[in-house]
């Protein structure tokens, strides 16, 4: 469903060039659900931009769902829903209900199965309350239950979350997550998202991808990962293990 | 694509209609302020017959000539030179993972419905001059065709400012001197200016295709500049070329794009 080859994204930053990331190979089955880990710019968001078709591969190559994202950016966006946690895709002046019906429109989804697919997510999500407020008075755990709604409108195959649990409190995260498991088992959706919240992959992710510098430094079940420290270890050290076991190395930059 | 443009638009024309006072009068405003574009022409003939060989009914053609296509293009699709501003939001990461092109939403956001009013005012300016002008049937075949090619033309350099936009994200008061500055010109006969100027505007900024060449033809002038005859009808293929250039920077700026690190 989600597969790379060697992908790699650089950016020139003022004379010089960033490898955000490099030679990453990956594959995700259908209905796989996937968490990817990493520290704060190991490229994780580029990694998510590439598979949505934001950012084009500077090497290497991206399929997501038999297409390449950067190339088939509009056919690929009726087959994919990306939440980025950070920011809305819905229209921050418009009402919630009136950004849902232009998502109807947009992706061209059937009145009727809207209809019931509204129903839906408004009550597995409780949508009702805000639907006619403007995105941008929602709180921060109501506009990302917007989103979540918005980007599964039209029942993509595939969905992309970055960070979709930042910022909120428990009981918002334990509903959010338990969402997405329904979604993952209902609907056979393939789900990957990414965070940093450690709560998120041990209920969650059957698998982990860990992104440090750019590159791929793990990729197994959760029970792998626990099993790369010597002795029993919570999660939270397995990953700061993980996590600075390359610091000495200072971010990858070199001269153009 | 139409479909899409108008859903959008009519999204936004609804939120703008919300506050009905400031949108009745940004309307009037808006008549008022390019009004005075037509009050500046009378003045000058009011104080002369002629303007650079041309008379007032002939000039005030060549300014509805320009600048309907300059307020349609206004209207419909001076948005896309905001790129620079849904970079630094982050809201043109949003509208590429939609299933629409990227170029009829940044066009049709925020759609202001209020810059109706332009095009009203210049189609009426237009309306005047080809009714008072004793003007060759044989050659109004033109005006339409005229009308296209310049509402191509502004349509390009504003796709071309705001492709450039992905490449250099603080370019925008440049860009506007392109397009603003090109309605602007486009205003009085090429004749008021200089000969390297208009030489500029005609093979480089097919802007002298917007009005002044196929005018001419209408008007059944010589170019005082000495253009052979058959440059009169060039202007087609200028729109066409320059669309096409449009085009491929704009493809060029979205494959380029390097959106934000948070
Ligand atoms: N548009 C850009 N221009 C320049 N550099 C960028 C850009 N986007 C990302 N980077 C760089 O690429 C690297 C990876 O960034 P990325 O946003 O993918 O990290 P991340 O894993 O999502 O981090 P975080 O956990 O903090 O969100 C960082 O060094 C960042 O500075
Ligand atoms: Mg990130």
């Amino acid at each position: 469903m989600i597969e790379t080859e060697r992908a790699g994204r650089a950016f020139k930053v003022r004379g010089s060039v960033v490898h955000a990331v490099r030679d990453l190979s990956f594959r995700i089955e259908p209905g796989e659900f996937v968490g990817c880990l990493g520290p704060n710019g190991a490229g994780k968001s580029t990694t998510i931009k590439m598979l949505c078709g934001i950012l084009t591969p500077t090497s290497g190559r991206v399929r997501v769902a038999g297409l390449d994202p950067s190339r088939a950016r509009t056919a690929l966006a009726r087959r994919i829903g990306v939440v980025f946690g950070q920011r809305t895709t819905l229209w921050w002046d418009l009402p919630l209900r009136d950004s849902f019906e232009l998502v109807r429109l947009l992706y061209k989804v059937d009145r009727k199965l809207f209809a019931a697919r509204l129903d839906e997510l408004t009550e597995a999500l409780d949508l009702g309350g805000f639907a006619r407020t403007p995105v941008r008075q929602l709180s921060l755990g109501q506009r990302m239950r917007g989103d979540l709604a918005a980007a599964l409108l039209h029942d993509p195959e595939v969905l992309v979350l970055d960070e979709p649990t930042i910022g909120l409190d428990v009981v918002s995260k334990a509903g959010i997550r338990s969402f997405l498991l329904r979604v993952n088992a209902e609907r056979g959706t393939t789900v990957l998202l990414t965070t940093h919240d450690l709560g998120d992959v041990e209920r969650l992710c059957r698998r982990v991808l860990l992104i440090d510098h750019g590159r791929l430094a793990f990729d197994g079940s959760v029970g792998d990962l626990m099993a790369t420290a010597p002795g029993p270890a919570t999660i939270e050290e397995v990953v700061t293990r993980l996590y600075t076991r390359g610091r000495a190395a200072p971010p990858p930059v070199e001269p153009v | 694509m139409v479909r899409t443009y108008a859903l959008l638009a009519w999204t936004w024309t609804r939120a703008a209609m919300a506050y009905r006072a400031s949108f009745a009068l940004m309307v009037v405003l808006g008549v008022c302020v390019t009004a005075t574009d037509v009050a500046v022409i009378l003045v000058i003939f009011s104080h002369t017959t002629a303007l650079a060989g041309f008379t007032r009914d002939e000039v005030l053609f060549l300014y509805g000539a320009a600048g309907l296509p300059f307020a349609l293009c206004d209207l419909l699709v001076s948005n896309v030179d905001r790129v620079s501003q849904h970079i630094r939001a982050g809201t043109l990461d949003t509208m590429l993972v939609r299933p629409v092109g990227t170029w009829i939403q940044l066009a049709a956001d925020r759609f202001a419905p209020t810059r109706a009013g332009r095009v009203l005012q210049a189609a009426a300016v237009l309306g005047y001059a080809l009714a008072v002008l004793d003007l060759d049937a044989g050659r109004l075949w033109m005006v339409p065709v005229m009308l296209a090619t310049g509402t191509v033309i502004f349509a390009a350099i504003w796709t071309l400012g705001g492709a450039a936009q992905f490449l250099l994200t603080d370019a925008p008061e440049v860009i506007n001197s392109f397009t603003y500055g090109g309605g602007q010109l486009t205003q009085y006969p090429l004749s008021v200016y200089g000969r390297d100027l208009v030489r500029g505007v005609t093979y480089v900024l097919p802007l002298a295709f917007v009005n002044w060449q196929p005018a001419l033809y209408v008007l059944d002038r010589d170019d005082p500049f000495g253009t052979p005859g058959f440059v009169r009808f060039l202007g087609p293929v200028a729109a066409a070329v320059l669309a096409l250039l449009a085009g491929l920077a704009w493809r060029q700026g979205i494959r380029h794009y390097r959106s934000t690190g948070s």
